[in-house]
């Protein structure tokens, strides 16, 4: 098969944590702007700006932050599961580390979904929970980013740690269609559909257009935490090698004399 | 069938892979049946959660005979869930575990025979307690074939899925409150299925749809799971 030169080094080059500590630094600054930029303009065009829909009034403008926070809930399970078979495929260190730092990311975005749900639930339902399919199902998802929080914290050892937890990754995103499957079954089953999602079938783009900026943004945003997660971990992990040590000793360079220095490096 | 089977004992030139998988299958069950108590505490377990739930809920016989297929679902899974921290704990405490680990054979027939034996002496005796527990709490006589036939199908599945549970923590001091938090999650379908199933019959409807969808799952996870078993496994080993 044929694979273009640059992805080949770049993949390569993913083997080495320190890489892509060093890489992704300039990136931080630049993504945390233009993703605070992105969910600032989204979410004030969409709250302040956009017109109230004609069926759900001003509730709908929930929609500017559930929806990101819903799809990547979801997406950030599979991007773990992804980082688990390239670990226990390629045994990549980095894949690990990016799996530690998106499990809290995908939970809190899990958590944020199903709280923004609830409350538009309030005004449209006429209550803060019901057993809707959907709700269901992100809750289940919640509870497998917990399993995966809690299996983590439970084993000691980082590199076993990891592994166990691709296993659950991986068993876990099998069973997500499916949980999703059995769910709508069983709310058609038991609940003939008494609420129905009712959106306004075409949105006009002075509502759309929001909604889009604040996906990217927020697409952005997780990125940045998944990032600046995955730089803290690079660091605990290699916290013993000489790299991490001149990186540390740098930062406090100002103070420690040439003297010490030397007498380290002996 | 009365001598002993030990590993040492397999005839070495002929130790085919199905002397491996029968040999592992017997002594499973007979450890598991020389220790009667243990075999007996998941059932128990399920017979006094069923009990509990006339004297929480209601005794009413409309409201039991409503109520009936989840609750027994339920506390068959939770039942289940009882079982599994055993699953390879004692292999694990007397380095068993390790052999069978580091044995050249592929892990997934060992794991395979341990599931099986681990099902034969908790999810076979769950699904015939269901006539006289049904009967108990009202179970109407139509949903009670499903009923049996839905457990017989799911509660393999069940043991399969606890077991990559059950495997990735083998290790761990604080194993149980985490195997459930594990593994009760990936049960929902199974539950859904099951119910349904006991349901539709219940309104005397036909329940095939949900068995079948149990029993594509069941050859399913019989066939793919224990190889994260067996991958879990060898991580819980490391990590103990």
């Amino acid at each position: 098969m044929y694979i273009p030169e640059p992805l080949r080094r770049l993949w390569h080059r993913l083997g080495s944590p320190r890489w892509f500590y060093e890489t992704s630094g300039p990136w931080v600054p630049w993504l945390g702007a233009a993703a605070a930029l992105l969910i600032t303009v989204g979410t004030v065009w969409g709250l302040a700006f956009a017109p109230p829909d004609y069926l759900q009034g001003d509730s709908f403008r929930i929609i500017y932050i559930h929806v990101p926070a819903a799809y990547l809930a979801q997406a950030g399970y599979v991007l773990m599961a992804v980082c688990g078979v390239v670990l226990l495929v390629w045994r990549m260190k980095l894949a690990d580390m990016v799996m530690t730092a998106i499990a809290p990311v995908g939970a809190a975005f899990t958590f944020l979904a199903l709280a923004t749900g609830s409350i538009w639930g309030k005004p449209t339902w006429g209550t803060y929970w019901i057993w809707d399919a959907r709700i269901t199902s992100v809750l289940i998802l919640l509870f497998l980013y917990l399993g995966i929080i809690g299996l983590r914290r439970a084993i000691e050892r980082p590199e076993a740690a990891g592994r166990a937890c691709a296993i659950l990754a991986i068993v876990g995103v099998i069973n997500i269609p499916i949980i999703k499957y059995s769910v709508d079954w069983w709310m058609t089953l038991h609940q003939p559909a008494t609420f129905s999602i009712t959106e306004a079938p075409a949105m006009p783009p002075i509502m759309w257009v929001p909604l889009l900026l604040n996906v990217l943004g927020f697409n952005l945003l997780f990125a940045l935490s998944v990032i600046q997660g995955t730089r803290t971990e690079v660091l605990v992990r290699e916290r013993r090698t000489r790299w991490v040590n001149d990186l540390c000793r740098e930062g406090s360079m100002t103070y420690t004399g040439d003297t010490e220095m030397s007498l380290d490096r002996q | 069938m009365n001598r002993a089977v030990g590993r040492s004992e397999l005839p070495v030139p002929e130790a085919s892979l199905w002397v491996l998988f029968r040999g592992q299958l017997r002594r499973d069950l007979k450890l598991a049946l020389r220790q009667p108590a243990e075999l007996a505490n998941p059932l128990a377990f399920f017979v006094v959660v069923i009990t509990l739930i006339p004297l929480g809920v209601s005794p009413e016989p409309e409201v039991l005979a409503g109520m009936a297929p989840g609750v027994l679902w339920i506390a068959a899974l939770l039942a289940t869930l009882l079982g599994l921290e055993a699953l390879f704990r004692r292999d694990r405490d007397d380095g068993s575990l390790e052999q069978m680990v580091l044995r050249a054979e592929p892990l997934y027939l060992p794991v395979l025979a341990r599931m099986m034996a681990h099902w034969l002496v908790t999810g076979l005796p769950l699904t015939l307690l269901v006539p006289l527990l049904g009967g108990m709490l009202n179970l109407p006589p139509e949903a009670r074939w499903p009923m049996m036939l839905g457990l017989a199908l799911g509660t393999p599945i069940l043991v399969l899925l606890g077991g990559v549970g059950a495997a990735l923590t083998v290790g761990l001091r604080t194993g149980g409150v985490l195997l459930a938090l594990l593994v009760l999650p990936l049960f929902v379908p199974v539950l859904i299925l099951g119910v349904s199933a006991a349901e539709l019959a219940a309104s005397g409807l036909d329940p095939a749809g949900p068995l079948l969808w149990l029993a594509a799952g069941a050859s399913f996870a019989l066939t793919a799971v224990p190889f994260a078993i067996a991958a879990a496994l060898r991580i819980g080993v490391e990590a103990g």
